[in-house]
């Protein structure tokens, strides 16, 4: 049984609590730095502390239970178009939630001593809280205008941190982030409406809208072009190629907790999202639209390997690199199998944690070198051994090397492709197969390629004796050893998330396999 | 002649007793109007200082009577007249003067942007050694006007209220009279606003030619069993033409950005807010009481002004360089979403309504207080160009937050108020799964898109740009200014967070019956 204060409060308290440090900094002066910074880690702890405890009850509830909704709140928000403030977990959110309660302290925790230029650490503090709240809430929203606006909340702080904080072309990186991703959620708007007036418009409920779907009979017609609404903007959040130009010019000149946050929680809001909702409401269009996903998915793997191999800059590679992650998961997805998903989701935690960790070390890279051209640096190992080994594990990570997590997004993914959900061809995902194979190849000429430029070597003549390049401090081991502890710990024991989240999975495909027969 | 002048005098007429709480928000602010120029009559200059905050006092007395009448749901809607009882009386008047849900919540809306315009023309007033007291006097006025308007179910009681709310912002506008810019401000929006009314003028002959009564109503049952369908149609148009100048729908929108420009900045708030509103509601009005049966006349033209207007005002917009100028096309693309339910209003009369109101409530909230902010920073940077507000951040980060939460809701991006305002015509205009209203519906869309990208441009100048002039000391901001800005941060928080406070209020039920 769920812990009755749990039930009633832990999300709620969970998704608003840092709305609430938020509140307490803006009324605190912001000279006191020491307090902001304070302010922010506790909120953040705090914040975890009751997600992890939510985490832990659920994961005792047995894995018979993880299939369903629990700790599901109801109440009436706006009542004239039956808009519900209706939160819950299941297995697919847990992981994801735990990711994000994860990764915002350690962002807090490295920004201690590595707040960006122009400083005022009280106004990045608050993005970053608000961002937590925005993400948080769209994790557990489970209806649609709530999922809307917790998706929408995310853009500002984002928008703010890349345009303040940010490098040289902040400005033109943030307005290309938001209008890309505004363009996408204005149209998933529209076709939230249309799903709600094709339904017989009283719930924007996910679960009932995708009984409604399946009981009112909507034309497949219809379905496949209300997916398409969402396809967009989930999509673009992704990104999937060949919306992913925002991408690279948004990571790049983010600061670094930008680019950690950026990669390791807000690009799964549109893979969520894919799950979540365009394939649980609408399974049947998700079986028309699943060839073309695939192969924008393959496109993205090949593309973003490609692009990789031709980038200058290390930050901006680790960009390119998630594309073709990315495209890992959105394969797994377009199979619409049980196991395809499993893999996404999988994919999805372990490119969080792989990939923040790889813009951890370009951030910490900056740092020291103030510049991030991989032609300018060489010889990490010499100067700065204890970091240029964690940047040699990080890309092995990255790579898919088994044993660790970013195999087991990988993999599976792979061989999902070879027999997709019934009703979408077999050979042409046969075809993705080989080419997301081929994918692995190019990732760990990327990959590898990066780390011989970097850290081996000698360093070159400009940073041979500069003082400023010393081995990590103290902020770096807090922050990173969690996620470095994860990413082993997942690679070995890789059910701890493929139990959690095939209950609910195995439910959508089900909903797929009914109607592909 | 003389004779039936003298049997009109013969004629006893009963006259029934009057609907006192019906029409005390009108009276309590015509009796409050007119104790304050009594005052200032007698005490001139001693009084002037307490200008501001009596005529405040007079709108929130006359929002009490609104509230109470509110409160009282089961008596309305009421009429102007009682006999036996609560019945409105038969006759000339009858269901020419509505008080029901949906006039109450406008003339809530009126009062209370008229409390936060004079919360804004305190200090603007007091410091620039206008006349402050007639300045105050002919806000009231004007405002009377639009609660009059709120409720107008009749031809000549609507021009009366639209002149009544013209006629002093004629005035106001022209202000600063020692500006050259505020004495064009005046001049143009006279003669465009006259030309309109002569428009309107016209329409209203014309539709009251073909009906024989000028009762939005009667108009409504007589004109579509008519066979002079071009004469009809045509007063129509000349009609929303008319109204169409009053909420600045392109291709009638000219005077907007030179009036709002060279007018007092509070009294631009006033225009861009509350005398839009005004305009929109006499257009609601008389599409939705007098038209019901006019679709195929009054949707097209609507979807094409509603069109036009939200693309040209968003793409001029674009493009400017001033703060208020740019304030003026947003505003003018604003009013392209507010007429869009209109052009898919028929069967949907209610929601139409509730649609465009909900919009014109949270409009008034977050571009009341972007205009707050304005005069805030004017007063530092004594410049309206978008560049001025550079560095913002560092100076005043208050203020820069509050006025980015504007500028979001303007663009209607969650959580802030303005994403349910476009959420609700959104939802009137794919309601009927017309072609027309989706297709209206995607123009929408992408303009919201072009729309976020100038309103960006005033966040990323304010938080992303260093200060002009490298002045980074903290601003002053005095209390009647800082009021104002919280009032609409509240607002266009709590409309975004909690759309219920204002969906429940604007859920209207058979507002066309207009007893």
């Amino acid at each position: 049984m769920e812990n009755a204060f749990l039930q009633d409060w832990g999300i709620t308290i969970m998704v608003f609590l840092p709305l609430v440090g938020a509140l307490i900094m803006m009324l605190i002066p912001a000279d006191q730095e020491e307090n902001h910074k304070t302010i922010a880690l506790g909120t953040s702890l705090l914040t975890a502390a009751i997600g992890f405890w939510l985490c832990v009850d659920f994961w005792n509830l047995g894995e018979a239970e993880w299939a369903n909704l629990h700790y599901v709140v109801d109440r009436n928000w706006i009542s004239v178009i039956n808009a519900k403030y209706l939160v819950g977990v299941d297995g697919i959110s847990i992981p994801l939630i735990a990711l994000t309660l994860l990764v915002v302290p350690l962002v807090i925790i490295y920004s201690w001593n590595h707040i960006p230029n122009p400083g005022n650490p009280k106004a990045f503090l608050i993005l970053i809280l608000v961002l937590h709240t925005g993400m948080l809430g769209s994790f557990v929203a489970q209806d649609l205008v709530l999922f809307f606006v917790f998706f929408e909340v995310v853009l500002l702080p984002m928008y703010f941190m890349i345009g303040v904080w940010g490098g040289e072309d902040r400005l033109y990186a943030s307005i290309k982030f938001f209008l890309y991703t505004l363009f996408g959620s204005a149209l998933m708007l529209v076709s939230f409406l249309a799903l709600y007036w094709s339904t017989g418009s009283d719930t924007f409920v996910m679960a009932e809208l995708a009984e409604r779907v399946r009981v009112e009979d909507v034309k497949l017609g219809t379905q496949v072009l209300i997916f398409g609404g969402m396809f967009m903007g989930f999509g673009i959040k992704v990104p999937m190629f060949p919306f992913h130009t925002w991408l690279p010019d948004a990571h790049t000149q983010a600061p670094t907790q930008g680019s950690v946050i950026l990669a390791a929680v807000l690009l799964k809001l549109g893979t969520y999202g894919f799950i979540r909702i365009a394939i649980q409401i609408l399974p049947e269009a998700a079986i028309e639209w699943a060839p073309w996903i695939g192969l924008l998915a393959v496109i993205g793997i090949i593309y973003g390997a490609l692009g990789c191999l031709a980038q200058t800059d290390m930050k901006r590679l680790i960009a390119f690199s998630s594309v073709a992650h990315m495209g890992y998961v959105m394969l797994g997805i377009a199979t619409l199998t049980d196991f395809g998903m499993n893999a996404a989701i999988f994919g999805m935690v372990a490119h969080g944690l792989i990939t923040g960790m790889l813009f951890f070390i370009a951030g910490s890279v900056k740092d020291r070198f103030h510049t991030l051209e991989i032609k300018r640096l060489g010889g990490l190992l010499l100067q700065a051994p204890r970091m240029g080994w964690i940047l040699g594990f990080c890309t092995m990570a990255s790579l898919g090397l088994p044993g660790l997590a970013g195999f087991w997004g990988e993999f599976p993914a792979i061989l999902a492709a070879y027999q997709p959900a019934d009703g979408i061809s077999a050979p042409l995902f046969r075809v993705y197969m080989v080419v997301a194979a081929i994918g692995t190849v190019l990732a760990a000429g990327y990959l590898l390629w990066l780390l011989q430029r970097t850290a081996f070597g000698t360093p070159s003549e400009e940073f041979e004796n500069d003082p400023e390049i010393h081995d990590m401090v103290f902020t770096e081991y807090v922050a990173w050893v969690p996620l470095l502890v994860l990413i082993v710990l997942f690679g070995f024991v890789p059910h701890l998330i493929f139990d959690l989240t095939d209950g609910t999975v195995s439910g959508f495909a089900d909903a797929v396999t009914a109607l592909g027969k | 002649m003389s004779g039936t002048i003298a049997t009109l005098l013969a004629t006893e007429i009963e006259r029934p007793s009057i609907d006192w709480h019906a029409i005390a928000p009108e009276l309590v602010l015509l009796g409050g109007g007119a104790l304050v120029t009594v005052i200032d009559l007698i005490w001139l200059e001693r009084v002037r200082k307490i200008m501001p905050t009596l005529t405040s006092l007079v709108f929130l007395a006359a929002l009490v009577p609104v509230l109470t009448l509110w409160g009282d749901a089961d008596a309305l809607p009421r009429g102007l007249w009682i006999i036996d009882g609560t019945e409105p009386s038969a006759g000339v008047w009858e269901g020419a003067y509505v008080v029901d849900n949906y006039s109450l919540v406008l003339k809530g809306l009126f009062l209370l942007s008229a409390y936060v315009i004079v919360l804004l023309s305190t200090n603007y007033m007091s410091e620039g050694d206008y006349h402050d007291s007639e300045y105050y006097q002919l806000i009231s006025a004007s405002v009377l006007g639009m609660l009059v308007m709120s409720s107008s179910r009749d031809l000549i009681s609507i021009f009366v209220a639209l002149e009544l709310v013209s006629i002093p912002a004629y005035l106001m506008a022209a202000w600063r009279k020692r500006d050259l810019k505020s004495n064009e401000a005046g001049l143009k929006y006279m003669l465009m606003g006259v030309f309109a009314s002569a428009i309107l003028l016209y329409g209203m002959s014309l539709l009251y030619g073909l009906a024989g009564s000028t009762l939005l109503s009667d108009i409504a049952t007589t004109i579509d069993i008519g066979e002079s369908k071009p004469i009809i149609t045509l007063g129509i148009i000349f009609t929303i033409i008319g109204f169409g100048f009053k909420v600045s729908a392109v291709p009638f929108h000219t005077w907007a950005p030179d009036t709002y420009e060279g007018a007092p900045t509070p009294l631009t708030a006033f225009l861009a807010v509350a005398s839009k509103a005004a305009g929109f509601v006499g257009l609601l009005n008389v599409a939705i009481v007098a038209f019901p049966t006019q679709a195929d006349v009054v949707e097209p033209f609507m979807w094409v002004l509603a069109a036009i207007t939200m693309t040209v005002g968003n793409l001029i917009a674009l493009r400017q360089t001033n703060l208020v100028r740019m304030l003026a096309y947003s505003g003018v693309a604003q009013a392209g979403y507010m007429l869009a339910p209109l052009a898919v209003y028929s069967g949907l009369e209610d929601r139409a309504t509730s649609a465009v109101v909900t919009y014109l409530v949270i409009y008034a909230a977050m571009n009341l207080g972007a205009f707050a902010v304005v005069i805030i920073a004017a007063r530092k940077t004594r410049s309206g160009e978008i560049t001025s507000y550079g560095g913002m951040f560092n100076y005043a980060p208050g203020l820069t937050v509050a006025m980015t939460l504007f500028l979001f809701s303007l663009a209607g991006i969650p959580p802030v108020g303005g994403w349910w305002a476009k959420f609700e015509v959104f939802r009137v205009l794919t309601e009927g799964n017309r072609a027309s209203g989706i297709a209206l519906a995607v123009v929408a869309a992408v303009n919201s898109v072009v729309a976020a990208f100038y309103y960006l441009n005033i966040a990323k100048q304010m938080w992303f740009m260093p200060t002009p002039d490298g002045d980074n000391s903290r601003i002053a901001i005095p209390p009647a200014l800082t009021a104002a800005v919280v009032l609409t941060v509240i607002a266009t928080i709590a409309t975004g967070v909690l759309p219920g406070l204002v969906s429940d209020m604007t859920d209207f039920v058979n507002v066309a019956a207009g007893q």
